[in-house]
């Protein structure tokens, strides 16, 4: 049992790490008020503009490192840009989010593979290198942690874990943070007491836009390495991560790690023997039961911002 | 009402101008003539009588979603699952044409019934959760798309598996197709089948329930104030349960129109596409059932004329998605448009 965990953890943490900052996204525009069920598209938009980087800087950049730098740049770049749309039309147009939303869910699929399909026929984006998997010198060696969380690891997991930490600190320790939190949970006293709303709004909407983008540029540049046109319905898990997790930081980070493993035990049940007992029809729809299930339970003390949605 | 009318129409054509013309910018940012490619487009939907059939055909499931989005909208109820919903109808509907062997009468009751049922109970979920918990139905619906999106994932090879591909399911036996000779011959062979009918037919029903009978009434006043509704003794929660469900009842037999009529068997690991269409062509249509059915005859029309468009021109088939979406964008900010609008009359007033 211990060794099969040994294995499919490094998989399991690749697969969370994606899922993690698109929740954490998430987490910055609801919390400032804005609902975003546009993350899978965010997401596309960031996998999209990754691959087409990284593919056009191959012939001439022979730095596979930094050819994934300007990679993850370029998706956070089309993300905040992308994002934008969904910014305007709920801030400043009073649109409903949910449509808006859904309407950027169905842009991010549609122009990406029509863009992609113009450039290799296919809609596929195949890119030759990603990031490496390393083994952290020293901390491998701790026993029983060291193996699960040091062991293969991609720097992208490093950096989205820090990023984690500095939105825990910045939404909860800092002024700003207490603002932006007010937006989302009282708006017009917020505005009273001299915060700008529109642009805490704004400024929530565009992290979501960069960190979903950033989550699906790691799926590109850690287990996927090719653009295919969709991230099949992450963006909705990560959804119903930041649901699950009450719309707190360590709430997240600990549903889209159960998310996440549960997936990977998912697609690797078949090749286990000890895991094929398990359906995986049920693995696969465990994430998406319990969220109904989380949300029947809380339902009396959700945890949601008061003000979610309602323009303002 | 008729000023209304107007209004709506007018926001209607507005955002599908603005959708054609960002369209037109796609085509010239891959270098294309936009109007040699809309031009194909329309052509490859419509030039023939098979081709008419498929625009028909292509927007028989279009018809179905939307109607089902917009009817729960008018309760107030944002319906995101008609995907799901439409899966399960198709795959209620596919099991019974692939597990018995009934005379075609029975085939073409049962099939549309059993989606009817299938689709009733993954909407009456979301439906049951809203009313007694308070959850979200967005959320709910999102989340079962992916339920029935993964049970269909492995029901379907574990039970009906096809022939060649592990993908799909085996296919319908012609007995329990939608699709009927007279109406493949009058349309040249096309993919036009009987689920038309039974679209139009809901189209109608749900335009008599809503605007003829006190349950219709009911469900819109829920939709217009929840609050003041259950201080006139309108049951809400029990209108919103009945609103999902019929709902997903309309979504299901979406999916027994598409999967046992334009196609002949189920795949996996595809979300339908019609369910996130649905909410433009519900958008579009202004909610009312007559102008679902107008939106989806055109976006029908979009994605039907795609594949002509991109043999004669090279332009990807996703500009008619690309289209599609950007439309709904434009029907959600449609404030821009209106204050546009107001500002136009002004000056023209100011003029004048």
């Amino acid at each position: 049992m211990w060794e099969i965990i040994r294995q499919i953890f490094p998989y399991a943490i690749a697969f969370t790490i994606p899922l993690l900052i698109t929740a954490l996204g998430g987490l910055f525009s609801e919390r400032s008020g804005i609902v975003n069920i546009g993350l899978e598209g965010l997401m596309v938009m960031g996998f999209f503009a990754a691959a087409i980087t990284i593919y056009r800087l191959e012939p001439v950049m022979p730095n596979a490192g930094l050819r994934v730098l300007l990679g993850l740049a370029a998706a956070i770049a089309a993300g905040v840009l992308f994002s934008l749309l969904h910014a305007v039309a709920s801030i400043n147009m009073k649109a409903n989010q949910v449509i808006s939303g859904t309407a950027i869910n169905m842009m991010a699929g549609a122009i990406t593979v029509y863009l992609a399909r113009n450039i290799t026929g296919s809609g596929n984006i195949h890119i030759t290198a990603g990031v490496p998997r390393f083994d952290i010198p020293g901390l491998v060696k701790i026993p029983i942690l060291g193996p699960l969380f040091f062991r293969q690891t991609y720097i992208t997991t490093w950096i989205v874990l820090v990023l984690l930490l500095a939105s825990w600190y910045l939404l909860y320790k800092t002024p700003f943070g207490l603002r932006l939190r007010a937006c989302g949970e009282h708006p017009h006293a917020a505005a009273s007491a001299g915060i700008n709303v529109y642009l805490m709004r704004y400024f929530g909407v565009l992290v979501s836009g960069a960190f979903s983008a950033l989550g699906g540029a790691i799926i590109l540049v850690t287990y996927s390495g090719e653009f295919s046109g969709n991230v099949g319905g992450l963006g909705f898990l990560a959804l119903a991560a930041l649901i699950f997790g009450q719309w707190k930081p360590l709430g997240i980070l600990g549903a889209s790690f159960f998310f996440g493993f549960a997936s990977t035990i998912a697609n690797v049940s078949q090749a286990i023997p000890a895991l094929m007992t398990i359906p995986p029809i049920l693995l696969k729809n465990f994430p998406y039961v319990v969220t109904l299930l989380a949300l029947v339970l809380f339902s009396k003390s959700s945890q949601a911002p008061k003000a979610e949605g309602i323009p303002f | 009402m008729k000023k209304g009318m107007n209004k709506e129409l007018a926001k209607a054509l507005a955002a599908v101008f603005l959708g054609l013309t960002a369209g037109a910018i796609l085509m010239l940012v891959i270098g294309k003539n936009p109007i040699t490619g809309y031009v194909s487009l329309f052509r490859g939907g419509l030039m023939s009588a098979e081709r008419i059939g498929n625009t028909l055909a292509t927007a028989t499931p279009l018809i179905l979603t939307g109607l089902s989005v917009a009817f729960a909208f008018r309760t107030g109820i944002f319906n995101i699952g008609a995907a799901g919903q439409m899966l399960i109808g198709g795959l209620c509907a596919t099991a019974i044409g692939l597990s018995f062997s009934w005379p075609r009468p029975l085939m073409l009751i049962s099939m549309p019934l059993c989606a009817i049922l299938g689709g009733a109970v993954w909407g009456v979920i979301p439906g049951l959760l809203k009313a007694r918990f308070n959850v979200n139905e967005v959320v709910s619906t999102i989340m079962m798309n992916w339920i029935a999106y993964w049970s269909v994932y492995y029901i379907v090879p574990s039970n009906f598996k096809g022939e060649y591909l592990e993908t799909e399911s085996a296919r319908l036996p012609e007995v329990a197709s939608l699709k009927t000779p007279w109406l493949t011959n009058l349309f040249q062979g096309s993919y036009i089948n009987l689920g038309l009918f039974l679209a139009i037919l809901a189209v109608a029903l749900i335009s008599f329930l809503l605007n003829r009978t006190t349950l219709g009434y009911e469900l819109k006043a829920v939709g217009f104030n929840r609050h003041a509704s259950e201080y006139a003794g309108i049951s809400v929660n029990r209108n919103i349960i009945l609103s999902m469900m019929i709902a997903g009842a309309l979504s299901g037999i979406a999916g027994a129109t598409f999967y046992t009529g334009y196609a002949s068997n189920i795949q996996i690991g595809v979300l339908p596409t019609q369910g996130y269409d649905g909410i433009a062509v519900s958008l579009l249509g202004a909610n009312s059932p007559w102008g679902v059915f107008a939106a989806a005859l055109f976006f029908g029309l979009l994605h039907s004329g795609k594949g002509f468009m991109n043999a004669m021109t090279k332009i990807p088939p996703d500009i008619s998605d690309s289209i599609i979406a950007i439309i709904i964008y434009f029907t959600a900010t449609s404030l821009l448009i209106e204050k546009v609008w107001t500002w136009l009359r002004k000056k023209k007033g100011g003029k004048a």
